[in-house]
């Protein structure tokens, strides 16, 4: 078992033929995704790494039967291409693409909340449970398939603790990357609900980051709803308030977003938090008495 | 991006929100000239810098005369002014706005965000003005009143009209301020504000809603499709080096420290500077250097870090996903000749050609110290810096 994606997941690209989409499809088919094909307007009826092209995300999904499609389009059209995906019935649309208007966001995420579907990202590394199925930008061979869930607002922090979980030999369940605008189509809430309920996953590790409250509505849902063992980490106890770091969603504003009270919210929700990046592999075998 | 208060208020005039006629000037005699056109026996004039708290740093005046403005030009132009929200250097005076002085009555708050939470746009709205909203709401948080906007439908008379009367308003003024609250929700959307913000808005002697002060933060990410916006944007009042890091699209943020950090993701980069200080050290910036990173930004990433003269080590983290730990190890050889590094360099590689980068760096025959792990390369950088390991 795994969440979101396995070896049977059909998956389409968005923008499968520019540069992007392209080295991201190429490596994703090498690590044994079940790439059915892609969608570029224009281009319909051609193929392109040996896969069918199709003008419109209809159309692909009605000749491929794909579920879930991967978003590399540039930001300015990201909003157009989420909704085509929604429209055609794709149930899982994991977005790339960083830079997306905030306005468009707003738009999208109030379509998501009436939709069945499900949307990962934007501006994230995408998910992948390991030696099944890759969606997204992630270096595949760090990963090991295993029994940590884990969950993150940033691309190589997520990357640091796949490779603490898999030096351990304990490997990953599926690894989720929620993104780092203020604005995700999923947020921690959602996936730790997916986690909690998958029998592969053993234990947990979540990555935050300053800026905003999801960190916190995370830690009172962990203490309602989460049984398994949690390990948690909050990046930017060190970042001045009022400044954006790098992530579009990384800013204390008015006094609110700190990473100390993130920190506080965890810990006060039972969540076995570290306040070094290095020593999250550790503090999982703490919580689970592995070796 | 920031908008000056000028530039917001030619936004809201061109909305239709009552603003008072002013002028942004650049001189003492511009001052007196823009003085004499709006015409009347007072005005207010206010130096136009990126911050607030310009009030209570003598940024804002009222004047009675002519010579009460060639004064607070002169006084002005071409300096900084200290606020609490600047540093110690404080911000450039970019401008000074002249306008009409509006006679107040009472003092409110009207603003808008993009609220994370709810994911909505929502208003707020406070009889208690001309004070940091902040304060009122960790204070007085029953003080705030809300309205959230449906993406699909936008701002709604009614709501408008809710918020009106529950501030008290009466009469004309109900009407005015829901034009107002519609107004400002436009142009929210079409110009793709972050925050807007008037504090105070103020009931005149008269009984007009009036726009005291205007606030508006525009989201970098919709700058494409905001040109006209965009060419708004001062260069004058942004951090030198963040601008030029911009340049190269990096993201770079000034802290006061004295460890450079280098890092690919802004995730590890943040994470890379919390692991400084918690093996004693003091990180000197947060610098993204972004997936796709290039010889040529590696390079660039190290001359801004290395303009900043309290750096006394750098400390490079990689973890390489798209990028290759290769690619970077000859942008780090490059710029170690060319831009001439003379503090001592750890760099940790891990990831993609980790292995291929970190035999590259052992070649070249420069003097840069591996670090064989997150935390053993904090502590040498720590130890390379001077500081404690």
């Amino acid at each position: 078992m795994s969440i979101l994606i396995d070896k049977n997941t059909k998956v389409i690209c968005q923008g499968f033929t520019g540069s992007q989409g392209t080295l991201h499809s190429e490596q994703a088919i090498a690590y044994g995704t079940q790439v059915v094909g892609g969608v570029t307007p224009g281009k319909g009826g051609t193929t392109h790494l040996d896969r069918p092209v199709f003008d419109t995300v209809a159309d692909a999904v009605e000749a491929t039967g794909a579920t879930a499609s991967v978003i590399y389009v540039p930001a300015a059209f990201c909003k157009d291409s989420i909704l085509e995906a929604l429209s055609a019935g794709i149930e899982l649309v994991v977005c790339i693409s960083e830079g997306i208007p905030t306005l468009d966001m707003l738009v999208v995420k109030a379509r998501l909340d009436v939709s069945a579907a499900r949307m990962i990202g934007p501006n994230c590394p995408g998910v992948i449970t390991p030696g099944e199925c890759k969606i997204g930008i992630m270096p595949g061979d760090i990963h090991l398939s295993g029994k940590v869930g884990i969950l993150s607002r940033s691309g190589t922090l997520t990357y640091e603790a796949v490779k603490q979980t898999t030096d351990r030999g304990y490997g990953q369940s599926s690894c989720v990357g929620i993104g780092g605008d203020p604005i995700p189509g999923s947020n921690f809430i959602d996936i730790l609900q997916l986690f909690q309920d998958d029998d592969a996953t053993e234990a947990i590790v979540m990555v935050g980051e300053i800026g905003g409250t999801a960190e916190e509505e995370a830690a009172a849902f962990i203490k309602a709803n989460v049984t398994k063992p949690v390990v948690g980490y909050i990046a930017g106890v060190t970042a001045p308030p009022g400044k954006r770091m790098g992530h579009a969603g990384a800013i204390i504003a008015g006094g609110t977003g700190t990473a100390d009270e993130k920190f506080a919210a965890l810990d006060d929700a039972g969540v076995r938090t570290v306040r070094s990046l290095a020593e999250i592999g550790e503090a999982l075998a703490e919580v689970t008495g592995w070796r | 991006m920031n908008l000056h208060e000028y530039q917001a208020k030619g936004l809201f005039a061109e909305y239709g929100l009552p603003v008072s006629v002013g002028y942004a000037v650049d001189t003492a005699d511009e001052a007196v000239a823009a003085a004499e056109k709006i015409g009347g026996e007072r005005w207010v004039v206010k130096v136009q810098v990126h911050a607030g708290g310009r009030a209570k740093a003598g940024g804002v005046k009222l004047a009675d005369s002519l010579d009460d403005i060639r004064d607070f030009a002169e006084q002005w132009v071409g300096k900084n002014l200290v606020t609490i929200q600047t540093d110690e250097h404080g911000q450039p005076v970019s401008k000074i706005y002249v306008e009409s002085c509006a006679d107040i009555g009472t003092e409110l708050y009207l603003g808008a965000v993009v609220d994370r939470g709810s994911r909505r746009v929502v208003f707020m709205a406070s009889t208690e003005g001309g004070v940091e909203i902040e304060k009122v709401a960790r204070e007085m948080p029953d003080k705030i009143l809300r309205a959230t906007v449906d993406p699909f439908v936008g701002a709604q008379p009614y709501q408008g009209r809710e918020l009106a009367f529950k501030l008290g308003l009466a009469g004309d003024q109900v009407k005015q301020f829901t034009n107002l609250f519609v107004g400002l929700s436009k142009l929210f959307h079409e110009l793709d504000c972050s925050l807007l913000e008037i504090n105070p808005l103020v009931i005149t002697t008269a009984g007009d809603v009036h726009c005291l002060d205007a606030k508006i933060n525009i989201d970098s990410n919709a700058l494409y499709r905001q040109k006209r916006v965009a060419q708004m944007n001062d260069p004058t009042q942004d951090d030198e080096r963040e601008a030029q890091a911009a340049e190269f699209n990096l993201n770079y943020v000034a802290l006061d420290g004295n460890i450079g950090c280098m890092v690919n993701g802004a995730g590890l980069a943040m994470g890379t500077m919390d692991l400084v200080k918690l093996h004693g050290g003091n990180p000197a910036n947060f610098l993204d250097v972004g997936g796709g990173a290039t010889k040529e930004a590696v390079a660039e990433a190290f001359k801004i870090i290395l303009s900043d003269s309290n750096v006394s080590a750098v400390l490079i983290n990689i973890f390489g996903g798209i990028v290759s730990c290769a690619t970077i190890a000859e942008g780090i050889i490059g710029a170690v000749q060319d831009v001439g590094v003379e503090v001592p360099v750890v760099v940790r590689f891990e990831g993609n050609n980790s292995q291929l980068g970190r035999e590259t760096l052992a070649e070249s025959g420069l003097d840069i110290i591996p670090g064989e792990s997150l935390v053993d390369a904090a502590q040498k950088a720590v130890a390379a810096a001077g500081g404690q390991a």
